[in-house]
């Protein structure tokens, strides 16, 4: 599957690399060690997950900027609902929650012709607003340790697994993708949502179902970072739509739609990261970190759609 | 005639009428399409023909008047709802999905599912029954040279034309609408699409050609029906006039002959 990534997805992994290499020149060695990069894998997870889930908004032409906002809102629930209902219950609502919030921003859209930028705009407001609102701008500790232990700090066989459920979930979003109808479907409405119409496809029904995974993805994503920080908090999250994104485009995703390699977006989000680490390496400030990173977005968006052009 | 077509009504449609604005671009239109019958659709620009095309494409619903395929009345309401019917258009330019394989292209919306009841369930593709069932449907309409799991922009105008039209046949059209499908091709690649459509032809399906290119209406089609100013002047089998005839009736000159006799 990895051979099936384009010529465009090669280049941005040269351009970050080599990015990576310089930036790595400034900070010496310290990089290297095992323990940091395995620190890199484990840190950049959740937002692996975030991006698998966007790949879904973005493939059908469809963006969602309230991934953030879905994090917050789904990992506030189950810290709020694990003391009281226990695990099984906070989990399978705070997934459900996301799935609703992604299908609400779908059927919006659809239902309304509305464009999803400013659909999922006001979703983010209206979510951040209500998760400040309900913790008080304080932070939600989670002390079931169950919890914590299977979507964070566990490891089978001396493997994290945190690791493991990105892995699984990699491997879902691909056999999506690759393997079924609805995969198809997706493509070909992403491609053309005009042509799809006119061989039968219902157009709305797969942007719907497509935004719905967003939101279930990410949901999942807040979970791993509830358990990971073993709190709930409405900054989580805050600043990885714009790593998400770019790494859906390094990915190989334009942002009109159209074929995606989940694979190559979580390298996408792999270099990223080592990217941002490198850059704490080397003295750089989390300001300067975050605006290195509006830097790589823009300069990816450029060269997609350059070639989309040519 | 040049073959003996099956005398079975494939489509009829009967004074078809629709304004856009106030313009009337369709104002009476009628005309049958017997089974395994190739004709010609024709008409000069703004006679009608792509309102005609999208009326039985689905894609705008006439103001009056029927369409009937087979014997059943259908309203046309939805591109699906015209599939359904039986009746597949083949676009110009815009008929397959760019960056899909051949194979993709030709099944989708109709996939074929796995066999396991649970993958079933989750919508599992069955990649090695399609492509059997690409590389036999390819051989029988004549095509086997054409590499199923080649993205549809690598391949040449016939071959992409080609594709669209078996997608067609494989969903089961029974009357195939083609809208100036040999206008970007080569000699060679024209030939053998006039090979297709004699071959689908021959199947029992019913073939309406849209083109300009007089010549060939003439070596392939039956019969001949003429718009002009958004109506049905001419019904004619193309045996019986000259290209010249056709000309006229395009241009309406040869209007007041055709109804005197």
């Amino acid at each position: 599957m990895l051979s099936k990534l384009n010529r465009q997805t090669f280049i941005y992994y040269a351009c970050t690399s080599a990015m990576l290499i310089f930036i790595l020149s400034l900070s010496g060695s310290a990089f290297f060690s095992a323990a940091n990069l395995l620190n890199i894998l484990l840190q950049t997870a959740p937002v692996a997950v975030m991006a698998i889930g966007l790949s879904f908004a973005l493939s059908v032409g469809y963006i969602d900027l309230s991934i953030g906002a879905i994090v917050v809102i789904c990992g506030m629930a189950a810290a709020f609902l694990l003391p009281l209902y226990g695990l099984p219950v906070a989990v399978v609502f705070a997934l459900s929650l996301g799935v609703c919030i992604g299908a609400i921003n779908g059927y919006l859209c659809e239902r309304f012709a509305l464009p999803p930028l400013i659909v999922t705009l006001g979703m983010l407001g209206v979510l951040t607003g209500f998760a400040r609102k309900i913790s008080d701008l304080q932070s939600i500790p989670i002390i079931h340790t169950h919890f914590i232990t299977l979507f964070g700090h566990g490891s089978v066989l001396g493997v994290p697994i945190f690791l493991l459920w990105l892995a699984g979930l990699v491997m879902i979003a691909a056999l999506i993708m690759t393997q079924t109808r609805f995969g198809r479907h997706l493509f070909a409405v992403g491609v053309s949502s005009s042509l799809a119409h006119q061989m039968g496809l219902n157009v709305s029904r797969v942007r719907m179902i497509a935004m719905s995974l967003c939101g279930g993805f990410c949901a999942f994503a807040g979970l791993l970072y509830a358990a990971r920080m073993q709190s709930a908090k409405y900054t989580i999250g805050e600043s990885d739509l714009m790593v998400a994104i770019a790494a859906v485009i390094i990915g190989g995703c334009s942002l009109l739609g159209g074929k995606v390699n989940i694979f190559a977006v979580v390298l996408g989000v792999w270099l990223l990261g080592c990217i941002n680490n490198a850059l704490i390496f080397s003295g750089f400030s989390s300001n300067e970190q975050m605006m290195v990173k509006g830097g790589i977005l823009i300069v990816a968006v450029t060269i997609t759609t350059r070639a989309q052009k040519s | 005639m040049k073959r003996t077509a099956l005398d079975q009504v494939a489509l009829e449609v009967r004074g078809l009428y629709k304004s856009f604005e106030g313009i009337n671009v369709l104002s009476g239109v009628n005309f049958t399409v017997n089974r395994g019958e190739v004709v010609a659709l024709l008409g000069d620009n703004g006679a009608g023909k792509s309102t005609l095309v999208q009326c039985l494409a689905g894609l705008t619903q006439p103001d009056k008047g029927k369409i009937q395929v087979g014997q059943i009345e259908r309203a046309l309401c939805s591109p699906s709802a015209s599939y359904q019917a039986g009746i597949a258009v083949v676009h110009q330019d815009l008929a397959l999905v760019q960056g899909l394989s051949v194979v993709e292209n030709l099944f989708l919306n109709r996939e074929i599912l796995h066999q396991h009841r649970m993958l079933r369930l989750l919508g599992w593709l069955d990649k090695k029954a399609m492509a059997r069932q690409a590389k036999k449907l390819l051989q029988r309409l004549g095509m086997p040279l054409i590499n199923i799991n080649a993205p549809v922009n690598t391949l040449s105008g016939g071959q992409k034309q080609a594709v669209a039209i078996i997608r067609a046949v494989y969903a089961g059209a029974e009357i195939i609408v083609m809208d100036e499908p040999t206008a970007a091709l080569g000699a060679e690649q024209c030939a053998r699409l006039v090979t297709l459509i004699r071959l689908l032809s021959s199947q029992g399906i019913a073939i309406i050609l849209i083109s300009h290119n007089l010549q060939q209406v003439d070596t392939l089609c039956d019969r001949a029906v003429i718009l002009f100013q958004g109506q049905s002047v001419a019904d004619v089998a193309i045996d019986e006039v000259s290209q010249a005839q056709l000309l006229g009736y395009m241009n309406g000159i040869e209007l007041d002959i055709a109804q005197a006799s």
